[in-house]
């Protein structure tokens, strides 16, 4: 057990966590009807406003909430208590990046920010928008640079030695979370602040875009690094198994410093101010988080097999029927690696240059991010919450939560199976996505692509529907284990953080030297971007000024 | 650094099926000009209305076989007049913004644009088959965002 202050830090990031995870997913339900045209909304709340509302709190900060909930008790778990600065800092960034959240979340139901998640300029929202948005992004830090602080200390402490595999994997995303961050940074702070408030009138679109997305694409691998977390090192020991291998783990994790962020072109592929050259040049390597996304497919596969063997699997696929499918802490993560299958062989075509005019702003994305970070992600982090929060309150996670959360594991597969397919499908017919309800004048285009089998508006609503049913599951558990179970007395009944062994004695010391991994990150940023990003400002247009479209 | 061997099997494969993949979306982009919507040319977005082409939208003949057509988008329509193309030739849209960010798609085909205040988005594209296409925006642009929306008549010769 860890100490009581971290066991308290981690449960306000997690209480914070589920307080957004279910406002937006209400924001969600509403949606649903809305564009089947099932619902009308009152005057003073517009469809956009809730659209900004469900993307924000869910992909924002339900998963960075969570993140730091997480890695607070695994960093407490496997380097020991966090001294008293660490911990001092740890709230500071907790309660800077709350007063972010607030500020921005206010904007939005105030109707001053009604400019989605992406806030595209020149959509003007009202200046103390950004400024939480730049809060929330400065409260990470802080909270990151604490961790980091912990990591130093133990270093210190234990000369020459690699550090545990979960810290390694905290430090790693932290690493690639802070580089990500200098570029929305950059543009908050000094193109939309100062535009929003009026200091300056004009701001460069295609600039702010292009720093947003060198932000975009990252932030998406601060959402899967810590669900690959509990893949590599929390799976395992649910199995009973080692870690399949340290430097391999390893290797993937610093594979995704380098080559998750020079990409974000890869979501500017159909607009102007960006040649070709560097568009495909980004394109390239985009595709170069295939190589760690294969080790990691391999590694846990290679998990399964040895821990369904030693549980008497024979033949091929014997071990298969050996795994333990009656335990939610590991069927919860099966199923979110299955769908991350498909999640990441659509991630490919997305971004697979010409392809991506096909499925560009189309419904088609909006079910693939479903599927990524909607499931894999958001899946794999209920996995955790089973266990996560008993063990930080030293509840029961009784019987019947055990049943309760097995429900509502597969009400959200199958929500998510009906949504996303309908989506990707309609999105492949040519649908736009982030639409309120639209026949286009009842164009025969347009009504033909809600006229099929799957792709109407009755399935989306039907898998939005249940998806709000288990959401709704999700956080009775969460209460319950929070505030209301039963505290665990007998050692039994216990809940235990499961985190696996991992042999280290193989394992290269240079994979834990950070000035190489950030040194090359560097290098590619400045291949990536450096000649493509200053021609765009040596050859600007006039600025834009902002407009209030809604 | 120790690797399994199935493992060394799995990643080859791995890698090896990327650079084929890579290399056709290359071939296919750079020697058949299979390229997404982009371009490099800017404009003031204040200055829209009387900088060609756009102080004269719509459909223009450039030779035999190649039109251009100049459209503006702003919130929530496109200012095109009566958009009429031959089937078969070669149609070069040239879209601007003259307010925020939209997107030019044209349904049931590959040109899919998105439309950037200050720059002029182009994108070259033959249709090959005749009828009425319903062009829409696709990039969040406000509360009229879902009724932003033309048509294209493409018609035979």
């Amino acid at each position: 057990m860890i100490a009581v202050q971290d066991r308290k830090l981690a449960l306000w990031n997690i209480g914070v966590a589920y307080v957004a995870f279910l406002i937006g997913t209400l924001g969600g339900l509403l949606q649903v009807f809305i564009r089947n045209d099932a619902l009308q909304l009152p005057a003073w709340l517009d469809y956009y406003q809730i659209l900004t509302a469900h993307g924000v709190l869910l992909a924002l900060i339900f998963t960075t909430f969570f993140i730091f909930g997480f890695f607070i008790t695994g960093m407490s778990k496997s380097l020991g208590s966090f001294g008293p600065k660490v911990r001092l800092f740890s709230w500071v960034g907790f309660w800077v990046t709350l007063l972010g959240t607030v500020m921005a979340t206010a904007m939005i139901i105030a109707g001053e920010a009604s400019v989605l998640y992406t806030f595209y300029a020149p959509l003007k929202a009202s200046g103390f928008y950004y400024v939480g948005l730049a809060l929330f992004i400065i409260g990470t830090w802080i909270s990151s640079f604490a961790l980091v602080g912990h990591y130093r200390v133990w270093r210190k402490n234990n000369k020459g030695q690699l550090s545990p595999l979960f810290a390694f994997m905290t430090i790693t995303t932290i690493i690639m979370w802070i580089i990500a961050c200098l570029g929305v940074v950059a543009t908050v702070v000094f193109q939309y602040i100062p535009w929003a408030f009026g200091w300056t009138d004009t701001i460069d679109v295609e600039l702010s875009r292009t720093l947003f997305w060198f932000f975009g694409h990252p932030l998406v691998y601060f959402w899967l690094l810590p669900a690959y977390m509990a893949w590599y090192v929390i799976v395992p020991k649910i199995l009973g198994v080692k870690v399949f291998s340290d430097s391999l783990a390893r290797l993937s994790f610093v594979l995704f410093i380098l080559f998750s962020i020079p990409v974000g072109f890869h979501h500017q592929l159909t607009e102007p101010g960006i040649s070709n050259f560097w568009k495909f040049l980004q394109v390239v390597l985009t595709f170069m988080v295939i190589v760690p996304s294969l080790m990691t497919a391999f590694s846990m596969f290679a998990t399964f097999e040895i821990a369904g063997r030693k549980n008497g699997g024979k033949g091929l696929f014997g071990w298969f029927t050996k795994l333990p499918w009656k335990d939610i802490r590991f069927t919860s993560i099966f199923i979110a690696m299955a769908f991350f299958i498909p999640g990441g062989a659509g991630g490919i075509i997305n971004a697979s240059f010409q392809l991506n005019e096909v499925v560009h702003n189309t419904l088609w994305i909006v079910g693939h991010f479903h599927i990524t970070v909607g499931t894999p992600v958001a899946m794999t982090f209920m996995g955790l919450t089973f266990w996560l929060i008993p063990y930080l309150t030293g509840r029961k996670f009784t019987k019947s939560m055990k049943v309760l959360g097995l429900v509502q594991i597969i009400t959200w597969s199958i929500g998510m199976v009906l949504m996303s397919t309908a989506q990707h499908l309609l999105g492949l017919l040519g649908a736009p996505r982030r639409t309120a309800y639209s026949g286009y004048n009842d164009h025969p285009s347009a009504m033909d692509w809600f006229d099929g089998l799957l792709t109407n508006h009755v399935t989306m609503a039907i898998g939005g529907s249940i998806l709000f049913v288990s959401a709704m599951i999700l956080i009775y558990i969460v209460v319950m284990t929070m505030f209301l179970s039963p505290k665990a007395v007998e050692p039994k009944d216990m809940v235990d953080f499961p985190m696996a062994e991992s042999d280290m004695s193989r394992t290269p010391k240079w994979l834990e030297n950070w000035w190489i991994w950030i040194g090359l990150a560097v290098l590619l940023i400045l291949i990536a971007y450096a000649i493509p990003l200053s021609h765009m400002i040596q050859h600007a247009p006039p600025g834009s000024e902002g407009f209030k479209t809604w | 650094m120790h690797l399994h061997k199935y493992e060394k099997i799995w990643l080859v494969f791995g890698i090896v099926s990327l650079i084929v993949f890579l290399s056709v979306v290359g071939v296919s982009a750079f020697s058949q000009g299979h390229t997404p919507a982009g371009g490099m040319d800017t404009i003031d977005p204040k200055k829209v209305n009387e900088t060609a082409p756009f102080d004269n939208p719509g459909v223009t003949q450039l030779d035999d076989d190649t039109y251009q057509v100049a459209i503006v988008a702003l919130a929530f329509g496109y200012t095109a007049p009566d958009l009429k193309v031959p089937v078969g030739k070669e149609i070069v849209f040239k879209v601007t913004s003259t307010d925020v960010v939209h997107s030019f798609t044209i349904d049931n085909t590959k040109v899919n644009m998105m439309v950037v205040p200050g720059r002029i988005t182009t994108k070259s594209y033959t249709f090959e088959k005749p009828g009425t296409y319903l062009i829409l925006c696709n990039e969040y642009c406000g509360t009229g965002h879902h009724m932003m929306y033309t048509e294209i008549e493409v018609y035979e010769e």
